[in-house]
């Protein structure tokens, strides 16, 4: 079977505006959220995000491509353009037939696709809308593959390309999508990631809907706790992180610095409800313990586990059931920690941006830390690695997400042998 | 041993009708699904396919009808349809064998069109509490797997028109590594107002009034392309597990696909076809043949001069001189997008089975578009190997190989 490690990787996340930054921000542990800047967040319940200072012209793009793109796809290119570099892949001796990309976003351009219909439809008046009052790049908008297309042009990738787009999931899914190409020899390389910049009246006033986002607007910094006792829902986030993922023998032979190796990748659905889940974590357990399996370890061989750790008061006990369940005792005596804690949670983005916390967590021997997680919840009873971090020699994490329509993933990534 | 992927239901909710019987029966009698757009004047597109007598309550209980869609009705009446004809009972199944793999490139757009209505004119508080399950491109995925207790890994994939086949490659990789059935294709519903905005910013879409010569690929004066809506759930399986059912119907292998993107440019697609080619040499190859196996090509048939001539390149660099028959039966559906390419390999599969190859319909089909263009119902005993083509706005290319299994 083919093998797949990650060679270069790029974050752009809320308070951390590179790998380097993002890596301080997590380690450090202190909450990169706030009262929404983007709109006049009054009239909502959740008036609070984690947002990402990003100027896109800052990183290099230019404002034919600001003009284009909506913020999702300006994100992707961004931290594409910090993981390629950090790979040293050298774009002039590629076999760019042998390149793909698989870009998770769970909402697209959706900040591009409101402000645009605000704009032709009078205000939101009009049913039927105006098509003199809209830009020209529209149907870019629409479809978000768009986003794929700009990645595979800007690389020269000719190989597969596909955004994935399974919701909170996204993320995990496209680089486990990214290494199912590689094993089947479909690609020797794959720009793998995912972006979402969800902030956006809609998106904001949906989560409200249904109460899931977090209401405590007083006290930002505090507001994301997951597997606290007084956690009252996530907090909505945006940011992208970008992976190269790399066929083994591929990395090797040009002596690429290996990050570490996808070892496992598995996905459930929980066939139960869009966005209910049952208590016991039954189909999240199963998908941990097939990658666990196709990783070849043993529950005791993990040292740490980033946790999908929304905030929401179902998730985390769902969450903490299914590693009970999946892992045994082992369970208890392994580092676990959420960083949407400090970031927030960038639904499609977020299960990316976890996979770079545990590549670099792995080549750097520290797990961050859960941030807020000061009362003890007797149903989340786990190690979540309070409030700061841990030196930890982690040669194997793993990595949880859960999202609507029932769909949970898990990655294993694992230290090359003998790095 | 590798484990075979085989197509053993087809469930179409199309322009051409519902179900796979009448799906058939209208496309051998070339009844074309293009028709005026009501209410178009504003816009730029005046023609689209439409789902007709779709009703959608007799599908659907009123809860999902609420909490859905119409992109997402199609492809659960859909699914329901091809269960159906594959006579398989999913709850009678082990749900960790089964999975979703369903693809989207305009989601539920008319559900967040109504959504962002409201917000606006009347406030946060009349949003939805379904808008944040409805309109996402996950949602019909989601849905069919709650309803059908489908609990193996479930995929989404967005890549505009190639989306189809790209979703039924993932299922095949899917079964290979031990799924035993999958529900696989695509649908879309981009006929609300906002979606047809969007799409009028596509530089191919055409502009003619006249729905019979609105989208004529290969037509040395093609206009472009209408869209569409609607599209195809197929329920693929594990070869020796459809034998050993035995499944009513075994349509077609899928011995094949590939994918590969032009990275030309962020708006168009490479005018050499060369990736295009690519992809179906590709797919041949994995499927264990080559173009002379080739029987018929289900060509993408972008309908916009500068598309049918880099697919007529492709085709030219694939088969040489040989003149193999092509046939765009899309050219009764308008392009579908993600549902386009999910119903082409519904098109492919049916093709197999009867024997028959599905026409090209518009008026004045071309005699010398220098290819063998299928513009009738070909009866062709011996139809073997079918190469699916499909492209996606911005230089998206996949390719599927369909086969006759050699008992059949």
């Amino acid at each position: 079977m083919r093998r797949s490690v990650v060679t270069g990787i790029g974050v752009i996340a809320p308070g951390g505006g590179s790998r380097e930054e993002f890596w301080q921000r997590i380690v450090g542990g202190k909450p990169a959220i706030r009262r929404i800047s983007r709109f006049d967040p009054e009239p909502f319940r959740s008036q609070i995000a984690a947002e990402c200072d990003f100027d896109p012209f800052a990183y290099g793009l230019t404002p034919q491509e600001v003009r284009r793109m909506d913020r999702f796809a300006l994100l992707a290119l961004a931290c594409a353009d910090e993981a390629f570099a950090d790979s040293e892949l050298d774009r002039s001796s590629l076999d760019h037939e042998r390149m793909g990309v698989s870009l998770g976003s769970a909402v697209g351009s959706t900040i591009r696709l409101e402000d645009e219909y605000v704009v032709a439809s009078n205000g939101g008046k009009d049913w039927v809308v105006d098509p003199t009052h809209v830009g020209p790049f529209l149907h870019h908008a629409l479809v978000p593959s768009s986003a794929a297309t700009e990645l595979a042009v800007r690389y020269g990738a000719q190989g597969p390309a596909a955004v994935i787009s399974t919701g909170c999931t996204s993320g995990i899914d496209a680089i486990g999508h990214a290494h199912t190409l590689i094993q089947d020899d479909e690609a020797d390389i794959v720009i793998a990631g995912a972006s979402d910049a969800p902030i956006s009246p809609i998106t904001v006033a949906c989560f409200d809907a249904i109460r899931a986002t977090s209401p405590r607007n007083a006290d930002p910094e505090e507001a994301s706790r997951p597997f606290d006792a007084d956690r009252q829902g996530f907090v909505l986030g945006e940011g992208a992180a970008v992976l190269i993922v790399e066929e083994l023998e591929h990395a090797v032979a040009r002596s690429a610095r290996i990050y570490c190796e996808i070892t496992g990748f598995a996905a459930r659905a929980n066939s139960f409800h869009m966005t209910g889940l049952r208590p016991d974590g039954f189909e999240l357990s199963e998908a941990i313990m097939d990658a666990m399996d196709r990783a070849r370890l043993n529950p005791e061989d993990l040292d740490y586990i980033s946790a999908h750790g929304s905030g929401t008061k179902q998730n985390d006990r769902h969450e903490t059931a299914a590693y009970k369940r999946a892992l045994g005792e082992a369970a208890r005596h392994i580092p676990i920690s959420s960083i949407k804690s400090v970031i927030g949670h960038s639904l499609g983005a977020i299960g990316s941006i976890e996979m770079a916390a545990c590549a670099l967590a792995i080549q750097r021997g520290l797990v961050p830390p859960t941030a807020n997680l000061t009362t003890a919840d007797p149903e989340c009873d786990l190690d979540y690695t309070p409030g700061v971090a841990r030196e930890v020699t982690v040669d194997h994490a793993l990595s949880a997400g859960s999202g609507f329509g029932g769909f949970q993933s898990a990655m294993v990534f694992s230290r090359l042998e003998g790095k | 041993m590798t484990r075979r992927v085989v197509v053993t239901g087809i469930g179409a909710v199309a322009p051409t009708g519902l179900g796979v019987a009448e799906h058939w029966r209208n496309t051998l009698a070339s009844a074309s699904g293009i028709a005026p757009l009501p209410d178009a004047e504003a816009l730029p597109v005046q023609a689209a396919g439409q789902v007709r007598g779709f009703d959608e309550a007799a599908h659907l209980e009123n809860r999902l009808l609420v909490q859905t869609d119409r992109w997402t009705w199609m492809a659960l009446a859909a699914t329901e349809l091809a269960l159906a004809d594959a006579a398989v009972d999913p709850l009678a199944e082990y749900p960790f064998h089964l999975s979703v793999v369903t693809s989207s490139a305009s989601g539920g757009n008319a559900f967040g069109q109504r959504e962002i209505e409201a917000l606006y004119k009347a406030g946060p508080r009349s949003v939805s509490a379904y808008q944040s399950i409805g309109w996402f491109y996950a949602a019909s995925s989601g849905q069919i797997s709650i309803r059908h207790r489908v609990k193996g890994a479930c995929g989404v994939i967005v890549s505009d028109g190639a989306g189809g086949i790209d979703a039924l490659a993932q299922a095949s990789r899917l079964i290979r590594r031990g799924s035993e059935a999958v529900l696989v294709g695509g649908t879309e519903a981009p006929l609300s107002p906002y979606a047809l905005v969007c799409l009028s910013s596509q530089t191919t879409l055409s502009r003619e009034r006249d729905p019979a010569r609105a989208y004529r690929p290969f037509a040395p004066d093609a206009a472009g392309h209408v869209p569409g809506e609607g599209g195809a759930m197929l329920v693929v399986e594990e070869l020796r597990r459809a034998r050993l059912r035995p499944a009513p119907t075994v349509y077609a292998e899928v011995a094949g696909t590939a994918a590969t993107h032009d990275a030309h440019h962020h708006d168009c697609a490479a005018p050499d076809g060369r990736q295009l080619a690519r992809a179906a040499r590709v797919a041949l190859t994995r499927a264990g043949c080559g173009p002379d196996d080739v029987d018929v090509v289900f060509a993408d048939g972008a309908g916009d001069p500068a598309g049918d001539v880099a697919e007529k390149s492709a085709l030219a660099e694939v088969f040489g001189s040989r003149r193999v028959p092509v046939t765009v039966p899309k050219t009764m559906t308008g392009r579908l997008s993600s549902g386009g390419a999910a119903l082409d390999v519904a098109w492919a599969a049916l093709s197999l089975h009867h024997g028959v190859i599905p026409p090209t319909v518009y008026e004045d089909r071309p005699v010398a578009s220098g290819l063998d263009l299928v513009t009738e119902p070909r009866e062709a005993p011996g139809l073997r190997t079918a190469l699916v083509l499909a492209r996606g706005s911005g230089g998206f290319n996949a390719a599927a190989v369909l086969r006759a299994l050699a008992d059949h």
